[in-house]
């Protein structure tokens, strides 16, 4: 699920590297048989090839399955029945294509995403990195609006969509604040849980060293704080693009969500499948991003089995 | 003469916070005087409180009742002529070497460029010229220290207060740097308050050895002046006659007070 070239050794065929796995490709001399095995037996030097063949597999099934008259139909009632509920690769395929390069008319849509999101992420960010930091050093104020704050966090706050509808409109601002209400609360408690767990031996070395409130506040509450707030950076970006897409859906007249949901009003799957598609890469793009700006920020953090060098 | 840093009547309550009626007494009427450039060390048992003293020292920690004077002046909040090597790691992890080498001076308001030289400097000075650019944890234990040792002495702090600087390295690397500490010491000649459960380290460092009893409510139950000659060398002093000597006398005084403190963590475990 790892998007390629996220810095940070996280991805699952990342942690078995350096492991002893099975050697690469040895020579053997039982015969081709026991020669194509060693090649195509899943290991870390053939891995991008097992991935790319998954999705290839997938999407084959999926079109035997699907297009009409292809194998006898045995799951639903009449032959085109498969290909109106699940949709046809080729199909949803060609309507990607045309949406990116033919007509070019998805881009407007895309960038009305991606604004909803960075604004949301953006926003809900800074005001849980602020809120964060405020509660957690002033605990009065933390005892005081406890109740409320696992209030709206326990609230269902997708629900909120309709009541942002009619409150912000029908534009880019309600889809803003349905993501904030999403993004705010995981920054919030990472940078709170951050800012109560910094050492208290950095801390007191610090004000030994001469840092006074607002300097300790600049230089080691607020660093420290960071490094939670990236830790959420990927569930906050993702949280933010699903207030986005949620909100377009429920009530716009942009976006890609309003795409999916124009096309379902029209029972048009291939559509909406598209749609669903673009979503997806649009998404690890994002995750990719953030985990570029992560590593380049975070590069004080020990990763695991990292050795000096010399 | 005025003392570097003085404690008079020092003692320490400390009050459980969710049960008011439970408290604990760690150090109670100690009185320690430390004259400029003297090195003092501290021992006692595990426990009794040689930290809270030093905090007290740093101005870290309010002591319940008592004083504590800095060159004659009353101290209030942090004692802004010490420097402070704490026990466990206290770089900040998100600075490289230098930057927080740097961190004092910049929090001084000293110009950057400025901060940058001196501590160029007393990186080289501790042995890390090349490890500026590095972070925290890219280094081993005893560079860490070392860098540390560098954070704390670019201030050219009067008065260093010492928490066992040196208890998690290996014992080479810690006769090492306690003799480049000593070097350092005898170059300046700061007032050290150094605090240690290890006696051979506290005899062949200190010009005074003081032992604290176990506690609670431990206080001073021995002082011992170490007329080693100086310069020494920490791991050649501990085989002469004298070491020896001075060694069986602070061990006759400490080794009981080992026992009951021993003794009183068995009983509240």
């Amino acid at each position: 699920m790892s998007p390629p070239g996220r810095p940070k050794g996280e991805s699952l065929s990342a942690q078995r590297e350096g492991s002893p796995v099975s050697p690469p490709g040895r020579p053997k001399r039982e015969g081709i048989p026991m020669n194509i095995w060693s090649w195509i037996k899943p290991s870390q030097r053939n891995l991008r090839f097992w991935q790319v063949g998954m999705l290839v597999a997938f999407f084959a099934f999926w079109h035997v399955m699907t297009v009409p008259g292809l194998v006898p139909h045995f799951l639903f009632a009449k032959e085109n029945d498969a290909a109106f509920f699940l949709g046809e690769p080729l199909k949803i395929f060609s309507r990607v294509w045309d949406w990116l390069i033919v007509k070019r008319d998805i881009y407007p849509h895309l960038w009305i995403t991606l604004v909803e999101t960075v604004l949301a992420f953006a926003i809900g960010t800074v005001a849980g990195l602020l809120m964060g930091m405020w509660l957690a050093l002033s605990p009065i104020a933390a005892a005081i609006l406890d109740p409320y704050i696992k209030a709206f966090n326990s609230m269902p706050r997708i629900i909120l969509a309709p009541i942002f509808a009619v409150w912000f409109g029908l534009g880019i601002a309600s889809k803003v604040a349905l993501g904030f209400t999403l993004v705010f609360f995981i920054v919030f408690f990472n940078v709170y849980q951050g800012v109560k767990e910094v050492s208290p031996t950095v801390l007191a070395n610090a004000r030994m060293l001469g840092a006074g409130q607002r300097q300790l506040l600049r230089h080691v509450y607020l660093p420290s704080a960071t490094s939670w707030v990236f830790s959420s950076l990927h569930t906050a970006v993702g949280l933010a693009f699903v207030g986005a897409v949620v909100g377009e859906y429920l009530g716009s007249a942009n976006g890609v969500g309003y795409l999916i949901h124009q096309a379902e009003g029209v029972f048009d799957i291939n559509t909406v499948m598209a749609g669903i598609l673009v979503l997806t890469a649009f998404a690890l793009v994002l995750d990719w991003a953030v985990g570029a700006v992560e590593g380049r920020l975070m590069k004080w953090q020990p990763r695991s089995g990292e050795t000096e060098k010399m | 003469m005025i003392s570097a840093l003085e404690l008079a009547d020092v003692t320490c309550t400390f009050v459980a916070r969710e049960d008011r009626s439970q408290r604990y007494t760690a150090v109670a009427d100690v009185n320690l005087a430390i004259a400029p450039g003297e090195f003092v060390s501290v021992v006692g048992p595990t426990g009794c409180g040689k930290s809270t003293l030093l905090n007290v020292g740093a101005g870290l920690l309010e002591p319940s009742r008592g004083s504590v004077r800095v060159f004659g002046e009353k101290l209030a909040g942090i004692n802004r002529r010490a420097g402070y090597m704490f026990q466990s790691e206290a770089l900040m992890p998100w600075r490289t070497t230098l930057e927080n080498v740097t961190a004092g001076l910049e929090f001084r308001g000293v110009p950057i460029g400025q901060a940058r030289t001196q501590a160029d400097e007393w990186l080289r000075r501790v042995g890390l010229g090349g490890f500026g650019d590095r972070y925290p944890h890219q280094l081993s234990g005893g560079m860490r220290k070392r860098t540390s040792l560098a954070q704390t002495l670019v201030l050219d702090p009067d008065i260093i207060l010492m928490d066992e600087p040196f208890s998690a390295l290996d014992i080479q690397t810690r006769q090492l740097m306690e003799n480049e500490v000593l070097d350092l010491w005898a170059a300046r000649k700061k007032a050290v308050l150094f605090i240690t459960h290890d006696l051979d380290e506290a005899i062949a460092m200190s010009d005074r050895v003081v032992v604290l009893s176990a506690g609670p409510a431990s206080h001073p139950i021995g002082e011992f002046a170490i007329d080693l000659p100086r310069p020494r060398d920490v791991a050649e002093v501990r085989v002469t006659p004298r070491f020896i000597d001075l060694h069986k006398a602070i061990w006759d005084v400490l080794r009981e007070e080992v026992l009951k403190g021993y003794a009183q963590q068995k009983l509240a475990a």
